[in-house]
Order: C-alpha cells, then sequence, then structure tokens
C-alpha cells in the first residue's frame, strides 16, 4: 500500500500538435495573483526586480519571471525558476493582496509558425502582430475555459489554465494545431 | 459575434469575455432602514425595460475583471458607446430614449383582455 502521497504534473507525458504548431505541457513555475493600488506599485515593482505593467494587455519579463497585466490593479506573476514569489510579497509593506496560484494553473506552450492559427481555434482573441505583439498578455477565453495569453516569441505562446481544465485546453489546443496544419 | 468595447481594456473584445450586470445607474438610497417596503421594491425590482436605448452594466469577468457601463439598442443590440463605471450618463447623439407613445405595450396591442 501507499504510504505516501507524490504530486503529478497535470499534464505530465503528453505531447501533440502537427508540423506547423508544437503543443507541449510547460515545466512547472511559481505564480502568485497579485492586487495592489498604484500607490503600491513602485514598491512591489522593486520587490520583484521587473517592472509591473501599467498598460493593457502588456507584460514584462526578466530572466524566467513575467509580471502580466490582467486588470488595471492585478497581475499575474510566473516565475520559471520557482522562486518563492509569496515570500517576496510577504516582505513588501505596501497594502497590496497576494494569493499563490502555483498549483491552481498550468501552462502549455504552443509553438511554431501555425501557433497563432491553433490558439485561435478557440480563442477569439485578435492575435495579428500589430495589436499582440510579442510580450502581449491578456485573461481571456480558449472555448469554454478562461485561460491567460501570453507571447513569448514571434511563434511561441504560453497558454495558462487551471490544472482541472488542463486536459480539456491540452486536446482543444492539439485539435486546433491539426486543423491548422490541413 | 458581437465586439464590445471595454474603456479599461481600451479596446473591442468578443462578447464571449463579457457578462451583463443589469441596469446601470442605479442608485442605493442613503437612509436604506428609513424607506417603505414600496420605495425599497422600486429601488430594488422595479426596472423599465425599454424599448431601444438602454444604460447598463457589464463585466469585462473573463479579461480585466471590471465592471463598467455601456448604452446599447435593445432592439438591434447596437452598442452605442461604453464608459467606466462611475462616470455620468451619456449623451448619445441621434438617439432618444423610449417613451410610452414609442413603445408598443401589451395593452395597445392586446388590448384590455375583458
Amino acid at each position: 500500500m501507499a504510504d505516501q502521497a507524490l504530486r503529478k504534473a497535470p499534464l505530465a507525458g503528453r505531447h501533440g500538435g502537427s508540423s506547423g504548431a508544437r503543443v507541449t505541457p510547460a515545466g512547472p513555475a511559481t505564480r502568485l495573483a497579485l492586487r495592489a493600488g498604484s500607490d503600491a506599485i513602485g514598491t512591489l515593482s522593486l520587490a520583484f526586480g521587473l517592472e509591473l505593467p501599467q498598460r493593457p494587455k502588456t507584460s514584462a519579463s526578466v530572466t524566467g519571471r513575467h509580471a502580466l497585466w490582467l486588470g488595471p490593479d492585478e497581475w499575474l506573476l510566473i516565475d520559471e525558476n520557482g522562486a518563492d514569489l509569496l515570500g517576496i510579497a510577504s516582505g513588501v509593506s505596501a497594502l497590496h493582496s497576494a494569493t499563490d496560484v502555483s498549483h491552481r494553473n498550468t501552462t502549455i506552450l504552443v509553438s511554431g509558425p501555425d501557433a497563432a492559427a491553433a490558439i485561435a481555434a478557440a480563442c477569439p482573441l485578435d492575435l495579428g502582430t500589430s495589436v499582440f505583439p510579442v510580450g502581449a498578455a491578456a485573461r481571456t477565453v480558449l472555448g469554454k475555459i478562461e485561460i491567460v495569453l501570453l507571447r513569448t516569441g514571434k511563434e511561441d505562446y504560453r497558454v495558462e489554465c487551471w490544472r482541472s481544465f488542463s486536459p480539456y485546453a491540452f486536446g482543444m489546443l492539439v485539435e486546433g494545431a491539426e486543423d491548422a496544419g490541413l | 459575434m458581437l465586439l464590445i468595447y471595454c474603456p479599461y481594456c481600451e479596446e473591442e473584445r468578443s462578447e464571449l469575455e463579457f457578462r451583463h450586470g443589469g441596469d446601470a445607474h442605479v442608485a442605493r438610497p442613503t437612509n436604506m432602514a428609513d424607506i417603505s417596503d414600496e420605495e425599497f421594491q422600486e429601488f430594488f425590482f422595479l426596472r423599465d425595460n425599454p424599448k431601444g436605448l438602454i444604460f447598463e452594466r457589464w463585466r469585462h469577468i473573463h479579461g480585466c475583471g471590471r465592471f463598467f457601463n455601456a448604452a446599447r439598442d435593445t432592439v438591434s443590440d447596437k452598442f452605442y458607446r461604453s464608459y467606466k463605471a462611475g462616470e455620468p450618463k451619456p449623451d448619445i447623439p441621434g438617439v432618444t430614449t423610449a417613451t410610452e407613445k414609442t413603445v408598443e405595450t401589451y395593452e395597445a396591442t392586446e388590448g384590455t383582455a375583458k
């Protein structure tokens, strides 16, 4: 009988896509849902080591750490190196709210020349380069679920979704990638 | 698909990202404990349901999460404009609010059914 609980990555071992768009689960990361007023932005930016973006659909990235603008006082922070984001936030005295959502979310990476078409199969957001350039980020929908989309490169996207929805999101993106390759 | 302008995201986004939030500019009485049941009913339950121009609250729930107000036509579903919560009711040029004379009421079309 198993006497210990093993933590399994929600999409472990999955792979898919087409010749034009590769769909792969991303490695683990720490994530923080951050809310703060405009007076705390400076202090928080200093603590996290990146400038919290204040314009819609923008993000800031420094060596594997991303800050995504979600709303006028709301950000999603992602650290791919597993840094203790909540620990950093707890050391900031300026008024803010921070919630660790590292294990609530999981990430799917979509890359390749058909990546935008694969996502657009179920996402209504305009992914054109002029309105959604590299570094753009937005909370939006993918089929029936909510996602947070970050464009990390010309043909690379990071799709953040809740872990319990991840098989749906993965299946949807794989279908989209196959359709885009036809 | 309807495109709705979000004043916080400063662009048009798909209707799939939004949720309707009922009538806008409904002021909550400041003396809630003192008002009569009829006055409370008026504030809490009764809405106009106009034909034509209406001012509504909308929430960009799958986007920035913010509530904002929008002027919409209930017949054509056209969004005249949207504006941030807290801003006054805007004038929509060329559009007038519906009156009892311009609306087909039940009494006018069906009679009193006596």
